[in-house]
């Protein structure tokens, strides 16, 4: 039995084995550049969806502000609630149908699906990295004069990012499989392999087992990197004092200030601050 | 007579139907050291987030230097960007180092550039003893380090006026000391312009060159600190004193 499996996948895999790789390599590239597209989608709508604004400003700015959000919530419910499958082919046969464009290479309508989709996903969880952040991180931010734009790009996304980190990987390795639905409008991903071979070659059971064998381990692969990438955004556990002479006393273990002044005014004589 | 910079007129700020400072006014000179103290409730700190236009005013004006900033005409980001604001809870940023976060607002604000604005950053980190710790996360360093740090990255921007919202209530007892120092030698040393909301009274009177009691939204009492903690003229600050200098 486990013997003829081996023999069958070696058959396959000596006849069709560049055609798998290739199959591997598209899912890995569309899933890869759609879940990047998606994620700035999201952090797009993250900064759009939470510009503040008052009773006291203009009644242009509200109105627009306010249309903004109904267009992103707009965008959101629809893509999230619809098969991706749908708007592979919605997308793909609806554009010539109404604007007689039409799509002639196939990768980009693929990323433009997978990327829309993803980015419904991902506007919700930044939505939600953003409240989940500590208040007094945007005031400080206020207080120093950033406006939202800098407030959002330095200070918040950077910390919603590490936040949401978990999530994107989520949405990641659900890209990896789901983007075998792809194969509807003829996307040549690492299933659409499987239907085309063991189509032509009658092997179902073995072709099967090589794709269910090789998602696996993309997944797994993918979960062991994001873990990596998860501990290296958190930053290091440690740090080291810097002393910059080193017969200068640290902080803690001089009374600072007293008329003396503090010991570290030896060091930087080349600045100082205005009206000295 | 010195110069104003701040003036506040007729502020009144509710929250609802909550007032909460009704009618409030107040001049701040330049090198003045205020200390805003009352109770808890009494609005001091709601007073100090609407001059950092953290708050909406409900009615009243805020100048400065006779510029009225809050009828929203004015940049907000670039009028903050001259007042300094320390916080009770630091609200340093999580996601940066201790020196990063006092380049961070130079570089994107002030549009200083990097060597410079490290060069600004430690200068004012030594300064309140903090420049070994460049390379530490806000979550590696102690409480009154942070508030530290926090002066420092306030300092960093070079403003006219630093405000203080009860900077040492949420630290440890040991810790209030080096904070304290780090503002007390600021007030005297580098004549700061300082306006601070504190429960520290021997700050108030030791330190501050002009102090604001409040109670219940208003301003029940202002004016030396000799006189605030030696003569009070008001029943209530007379009450509120003995409560608090004697526990």
């Amino acid at each position: 039995m486990f013997s003829q499996l081996l023999s069958d996948i070696g058959i396959l895999w000596s006849k069709y084995g560049t055609l798998y790789l290739t199959g591997i390599a598209n899912t890995l590239i569309l899933a890869t550049s759609a879940t990047l597209i998606g994620c700035i989608i999201g952090f797009l709508c993250g900064i759009l969806q939470t510009i503040p604004y008052s009773q006291n400003d203009h009644f242009v700015k509200k109105i627009i502000l306010r249309l903004v959000r109904i267009v992103i919530r707009a965008y959101v419910e629809i893509f999230r609630g619809t098969p991706m499958i749908l708007q592979a082919v919605f997308i793909y046969y609806g554009l010539p149908y109404f604007f007689g464009v039409s799509f002639k290479d196939i990768w980009t309508v693929s990323i433009i699906v997978v990327s829309v989709n993803t980015g419904a996903y991902m506007a919700e969880s930044v939505r939600g990295g953003i409240m989940s952040i500590d208040p007094g991180q945007f005031e400080g931010a206020k207080a120093i004069g950033m406006n939202h734009w800098q407030t959002m790009l330095y200070i918040i996304l950077p910390q919603t990012l590490r936040n949401i980190m978990p999530q994107i990987g989520n949405n990641y390795i659900i890209n990896v499989k789901d983007t075998s639905v792809m194969f509807i409008i003829g996307f040549s991903d690492f299933f659409a392999v499987h239907k085309m071979v063991s189509g032509a070659v009658f092997k179902y059971f073995p072709s099967a087992f090589m794709e269910m064998a090789g998602y696996l381990c993309l997944t797994l692969l993918a979960s062991f990197l994001l873990r990596r990438l998860e501990k290296k955004l958190a930053g290091k556990s440690n740090y080291e004092l810097v002393n910059i002479d080193q017969l200068v006393m640290t902080a803690g273990t001089y009374n600072y200030p007293d008329d003396a002044g503090s010991p570290f005014e030896e060091v930087n004589k080349d600045y100082k601050g205005e009206g000295q | 007579m010195s110069e104003h910079i701040l003036e506040i007129r007729h502020l009144s700020k509710a929250f609802g139907s909550h007032a909460v400072l009704k009618d409030i006014d107040f001049t701040v000179n330049k090198g003045d050291v205020t200390t805003i103290i009352g109770a808890s409730g009494s609005g001091k700190s709601t007073l100090l987030r609407c001059i950092n236009l953290l708050e909406t005013l409900t009615t009243g004006e805020i100048l400065f230097h006779g510029k009225d900033i809050s009828s929203g005409k004015v940049n907000s980001s670039s009028y903050r960007a001259k007042v300094g604001m320390v916080f009770q809870s630091f609200n340093l940023f999580s996601n940066m180092s201790v020196l990063a976060n006092c380049m961070i607002g130079q570089q994107k604000v002030l549009k200083i550039p990097a060597s410079e604005a490290k060069k600004r950053a430690l200068y004012y980190l030594n300064k309140v003893g903090m420049a070994p710790y460049i390379n530490a996360r806000p979550d590696q360093i102690s409480g009154g380090q942070k508030q530290r740090v926090a002066i420092a990255r306030a300092l960093a921007m070079e403003p006219e006026v630093l405000l203080f919202d009860e900077p040492t209530s949420a630290l440890d007892p040991e810790m209030v000391g080096e904070v304290l120092d780090v503002m007390k030698s600021l007030a005297t040393k580098d004549n700061m312009t300082m306006l601070v909301v504190t429960h520290e009274m021997s700050f108030a009177r030791d330190v501050s060159t002009h102090v604001v009691y409040m109670a219940d939204g208003i301003i029940e009492e202002e004016g030396d600190p000799s006189k605030i903690f030696t003569n009070p003229q008001s029943q209530r600050t007379r009450d509120f004193l003995k409560r608090i200098l004697n526990e």
